[in-house]
């Protein structure tokens, strides 16, 4: 460890110098404390009953609970999906010369981030109350199709709606700075070579601003994975309101909510991987 | 008020003429008339804020115009004429008219997630619907003609200023354009750089492109150039043949500049 210098020059050769490093005592002091607290907390989580592990085992791979998981799953996709086309044509929207059209989607954001989520997934739900029917047709003019708000706005409508429209204010944002982050010149050369607004977008803006927008997307995923949870309230069996269900009947909370944390952590921890690759595969040459 | 470009004999391949450019209050071009024929090489010199760079981008239409009339190859840049008036072209229009006019640019505006190679052939088969094989033999012919056959699976980041810059014309020439713009093309380069760039700009010439060059490179502008015009806020105050402006302006303006750069 200690490595004897050489010292240079002419002349007589000095002798070999040992450099003894810097110690650092605090930082093992540190690590021990650290690794002592860390033993104690996971005694104690093996060891105290109340955690139940056997029950966690017997409903880890239960069929509610992947029914649940899989309604998750669905909710997390569809609504990122509805999150990243919408607000791509937010940002295009925003960044257009149009005013009305940067306005309206300015005031889009604005409203949407805004408003908890929370609070907008119940409102959707309770859209009936606003709206007793929607109809379809012609303004003062015939109706050509009605229906009753309640049968057309069901949970899973109501879940995505309040979850995609909130993520499409984000996701804009997102994307919009990364338009905003290719250089000027890139587009003038596009434009110089007679290249079409659209194919400018397409072929030049759009993959280099996909490395400033992928890492925050990434971590946008992965806030909507947890998100969904919220779902539970008004009533739609995703992961968290399966496990809900279950204890309420059993009174097995603790290793209930477990299972589910432990799903959320394996969902979280793949896509995590992901991220990884795509950023990789975008990084700057 | 002008005459029928259609009328002259011999139809320079770029030609300006009352052309005025403002950026809110302030005048960059005050009233530019300028003819370059066929297969000649105009350079433009001038100090910095002159407009010189301004109008080279008025010329493909990156920068419009807000006084005067601009043809290249006898078609009006950016507008159609109708009734005595000018109605604005939309962008799909005026960038069929940029294909058949190159442009290099100071800080080369390389495609920097694509390779050299796929630099080259991006518009070629995006705009011009050429098959990827031909657009990929055509290409590996103008990185050859750069000296940069060997380079082409690189990305621009790893390329020197120059070899970036010689991509960039090799990008340029595969639109076959009719005229090539360069906008102070060596300026960015650091000093070793530029010969490398200015003789692939002298071949050129040498093979008879039209081309206009806003440069600083006057030992460029004396060997290659046919013609040269000085500018200095916004007007052209001297034009003529290179040997003869640079050795012995007559106006005041021109013997400034040149005495501070010289």
């Amino acid at each position: 460890m200690n490595a004897p210098i050489v010292a240079g020059g002419g002349g007589d050769p000095a002798p070999p110098q040992t450099v003894v490093p810097l110690r650092h005592p605090w930082t093992w002091l540190a690590s021990g404390v650290v690794v002592g607290i860390a033993g104690l907390v996971l005694f104690s989580v093996a060891t105290n009953p109340g955690f139940e592990w056997p029950v966690v085992a017997q409903y880890m791979f239960d069929e509610q609970i992947l029914i649940g998981l899989s309604r998750t799953l669905e909710l997390t996709l569809v609504a990122m999906l509805m999150g990243l086309v919408l607000g791509t044509l937010l940002a295009v929207m925003r960044l257009s010369p149009n005013p009305l059209l940067s306005t309206l989607s300015w005031l889009y954001i604005w409203f949407f981030r805004s408003v908890p989520v929370l609070v907008q997934l119940i409102f959707w739900y309770n859209f009936g109350a606003l709206y007793a029917t929607i109809s379809l047709g012609i303004p003062f003019g015939p109706t050509l199709y009605s229906a009753n708000t309640n049968a057309l706005i069901t949970p899973m409508f109501a879940a995505l709606a309040g979850l995609g429209l909130a993520q499409a204010a984000y996701t804009a944002e997102v994307i919009r700075a990364g338009i905003v982050s290719v250089p000027h010149g890139q587009t003038r050369a596009a434009r110089a070579l007679g290249m079409q607004p659209m194919t400018i977008f397409r072929r030049i803006v759009l993959p280099q601003a996909m490395r400033v927008i992928i890492p925050p997307v990434g971590n946008e995923v992965i806030s909507m994975v947890k998100s969904t949870s919220l779902v539970s309230v008004i009533a739609l069996s995703e992961l968290l309101y399966t496990a809900q269900l279950i204890y309420a009947r059993t009174y097995e909370t603790i290793p209930l909510l477990i299972v589910a944390s432990l799903w959320y952590l394996i969902i979280v921890s793949v896509l995590s991987v992901g991220q990884h690759v795509l950023e990789r595969k975008f990084r700057q040459r | 008020m002008t005459p029928d470009p259609s009328a002259a004999a011999a139809e320079p391949m770029v030609k300006i003429r009352g052309l005025r450019k403002h950026y809110g209050q302030r005048e960059v071009l005050c009233g530019i008339d300028l003819d370059v024929s066929a297969g000649s090489v105009m350079c433009i010199i001038g100090p910095s804020g002159s407009g010189k760079s301004t109008l080279l981008s008025c010329i493909n239409h990156l920068e419009r115009i807000d006084a005067g009339k601009l043809w290249v190859e006898g078609e009006l840049v950016g507008y159609r004429e109708y009734n005595g008036r000018l109605y604005e072209l939309p962008e799909r229009q005026v960038a069929r008219m940029r294909q058949k006019v190159g442009m290099v640019f100071q800080q080369f505006n390389l495609f920097p997630h694509m390779t050299a190679l796929q630099n080259i052939i991006e518009a070629p088969i995006q705009v011009k619907r050429i098959p990827l094989a031909q657009a990929r033999k055509r290409a590996m012919e103008l990185l050859d003609r750069v000296g940069l056959a060997d380079k082409h699976a690189r990305f621009p980041a790893q390329l020197s200023g120059g070899e970036q810059q010689r991509v960039a014309i090799a990008r340029a020439l595969a639109m076959d354009p009719r005229l090539m713009l360069f906008d102070e093309p060596t300026s960015a380069l650091d000093p070793e750089l530029v010969g490398e760039v200015l003789a692939v700009m002298q071949d050129l010439a040498r093979s008879g492109m039209t081309m206009v060059v806003v440069t600083h490179e006057l030992a460029f502008a004396r060997e290659v150039g046919d013609a040269l015009v000085f500018m200095d806020a916004g007007v052209i105050v001297e034009r003529g043949l290179p040997r003869a402006v640079l050795s012995a302006p007559k106006e005041r303006r021109t013997q400034d500049f040149l005495s501070r750069v010289l």
